[in-house]
């Protein structure tokens, strides 16, 4: 390699380079789309991370469909605050934030809880428990305890409590809801995080059998329901339903009308102390106790 | 002749994806409908003899003189990406639902080793000019072809009665190997 050989290939390369980039610079000129501005300016707030949690193909797709408001604001479930407001400004929208959503795991049955049947000697997965033998505990609608839940949070933002439940670090959770896609019993929902009672417990066997399986579960006696304005809560399947909509507007606590414990108000768990093993006032007071 | 045999070679015989295995990515990318097939393998055909000649150009005219063969990797790259963003930017202003049906897979021609590979097997068989844009053109039509005949399986399969555990990219991939075992049977006979 001597310096005239380099020399040649730099001023050739450059040149081709140059050459090419004069040609795309007058093709783009000519072929040039006008587009909405405003694409590429909340393209700019995006994250940019391009992970597909908003279910489109990457953030310039879901900028397109923001712009063309076929999505919410809330559709990014990695934007922060700031972002949102960013794109609120950009899209000249008023409600500006989306409100977190995060997972809520609706069932108090642990191993203090709820009746055995005897003991579980297969996989130990949830999924294999549900589908062979349904675990170890009696209840057929419950947290089996194996923490596949836990498994699939990519945050972090989960583990298992004593107890056996999984519990929810709330700062941690951004809403990805792969943990409730995880759950083969459905006990994991997705809710926004001002929504904080819960009815905690998905059985729907009859007012006896409920009552022997666990002693959180919800046996359908339905005092609840006739101690709150009317269609603020309703009993489906021998199981307590809230309506969020009403219970926004009223902001009544039917809590501790329930003989089993099983409506919940849910708290956030400092992030800073994992030995918290519950999340809900109840268990917490019954564990001190 | 030899330009006849040499096109049919390019195109049937030594097809690009299914004897060579180049370009898979939009071969199983973009072979989900006939219509989106035919267009990209259109967008590849043109990429494809535009850069035959430019890098026949490039290589005979300007590397060989200045024995500078080695930058020809790096100077047929810039020529196939050019190539590629006129591709992209053509497309958007023609047809914005075609670019949106092509996504990443248009700018991915880019990085399409059926092109770069079309550009050193000319330079590698010491093509002639003419040669080299009759093998650029085979190529492409190859290409095409080959995208199009696995859109068309790929859009009876949608009503085919395919076992759970086979549907998506398993058959996908079956289907591949099915037709490469196919084109397979023309080996040897240019």
């Amino acid at each position: 390699m001597d310096l005239a050989s380099v020399t040649i290939s730099m001023i050739s390369m450059g040149g081709m380079g140059a050459l090419f980039a004069t040609g795309l610079a007058v093709a783009n000129k000519k072929f040039h789309v006008e587009e909405d501005p405003r694409i590429s300016q909340v393209l700019d707030a995006l994250p940019g991370a391009n992970c597909g949690g908003c279910g489109l193909p990457g953030c310039a797709s879901f900028a397109n469909t923001i712009v063309n408001g076929e999505i919410g604001l809330g559709g990014c479930p990695v934007c922060n605050d700031d972002a949102r407001e960013t794109i609120a400004g950009i899209l000249g929208l008023e409600a500006a934030k989306g409100e977190k959503i995060v997972a809520r795991v609706l069932c108090q049955g642990g191993n203090y809880e709820s009746a055995s049947k005897g003991d579980y000697l297969g996989i130990e997965k949830c999924t294999a428990a549900h589908i062979t033998g349904g675990g170890d505990k009696l209840c057929l609608y419950g947290c089996l305890g194996y923490g596949e839940c836990v498994d699939s949070c990519p945050f972090d933002a989960m583990y298992m409590s004593e107890n056996g439940l999984p519990v929810i670090i709330e700062d941690k959770c951004t809403g990805c809801g792969n943990c409730a896609e995880a759950c083969p019993r459905d006990i994991i929902e997705m809710h926004p995080v001002s929504d904080t009672v819960f009815i905690a417990c998905k059985n729907q066997d009859s007012p006896r059998d409920a009552r022997k399986v666990c002693t959180r579960a919800c046996v359908g006696c339905s005092l609840c329901v006739r101690g709150v304005d009317e269609g603020l809560m309703t009993m489906e399947n021998n199981l307590a339903r809230i309506d969020y909509h009403l219970y926004g507007q009223t902001h009544e606590l039917p809590t501790a009308k329930c003989p089993t414990q099983a409506i919940v108000l849910m708290e956030s768990v400092p992030e800073d102390d994992p030995s918290i093993t519950t999340r809900v006032v109840h268990e917490k007071e019954a564990l001190s106790a | 002749m030899s330009y006849f045999l040499l096109f049919f070679s390019a195109a049937i015989v030594n097809n690009f994806v299914l004897s060579y295995f180049l370009g898979i990515c939009p071969f199983v990318g973009v072979s989900k409908k006939v219509s989106s097939a035919v267009s990209m393998g259109l967008a590849v055909t043109f990429v494809m003899l535009i850069s035959s000649v430019v890098t026949w150009l490039i290589y005979h005219l300007l590397l060989v003189p200045f024995e500078m063969e080695i930058l020809e990797y790096v100077s047929f790259i810039l020529v196939i990406a050019s190539l590629v963003q006129l591709v992209e930017m053509f497309i958007r202003k023609v047809s914005k639902p075609l670019y949106d049906t092509m996504g990443i897979y248009l700018p991915l021609i880019t990085t399409n080793c059926a092109i770069l590979g079309l550009a050193l097997f000319s330079v590698l068989r010491n093509y002639g000019f003419l040669e080299s844009v009759v093998f650029g053109l085979g190529a492409g039509v190859g290409f095409t072809l080959a995208l199009v005949i696995m859109a068309g399986i790929r859009e009876e399969l949608e009503l085919a009665p395919v076992p759970k555990y086979f549907q998506g990219a398993a058959i996908t991939m079956i289907v591949a190997g099915g037709l490469a075992l196919a084109f397979m049977g023309f080996a040897g006979m240019i």
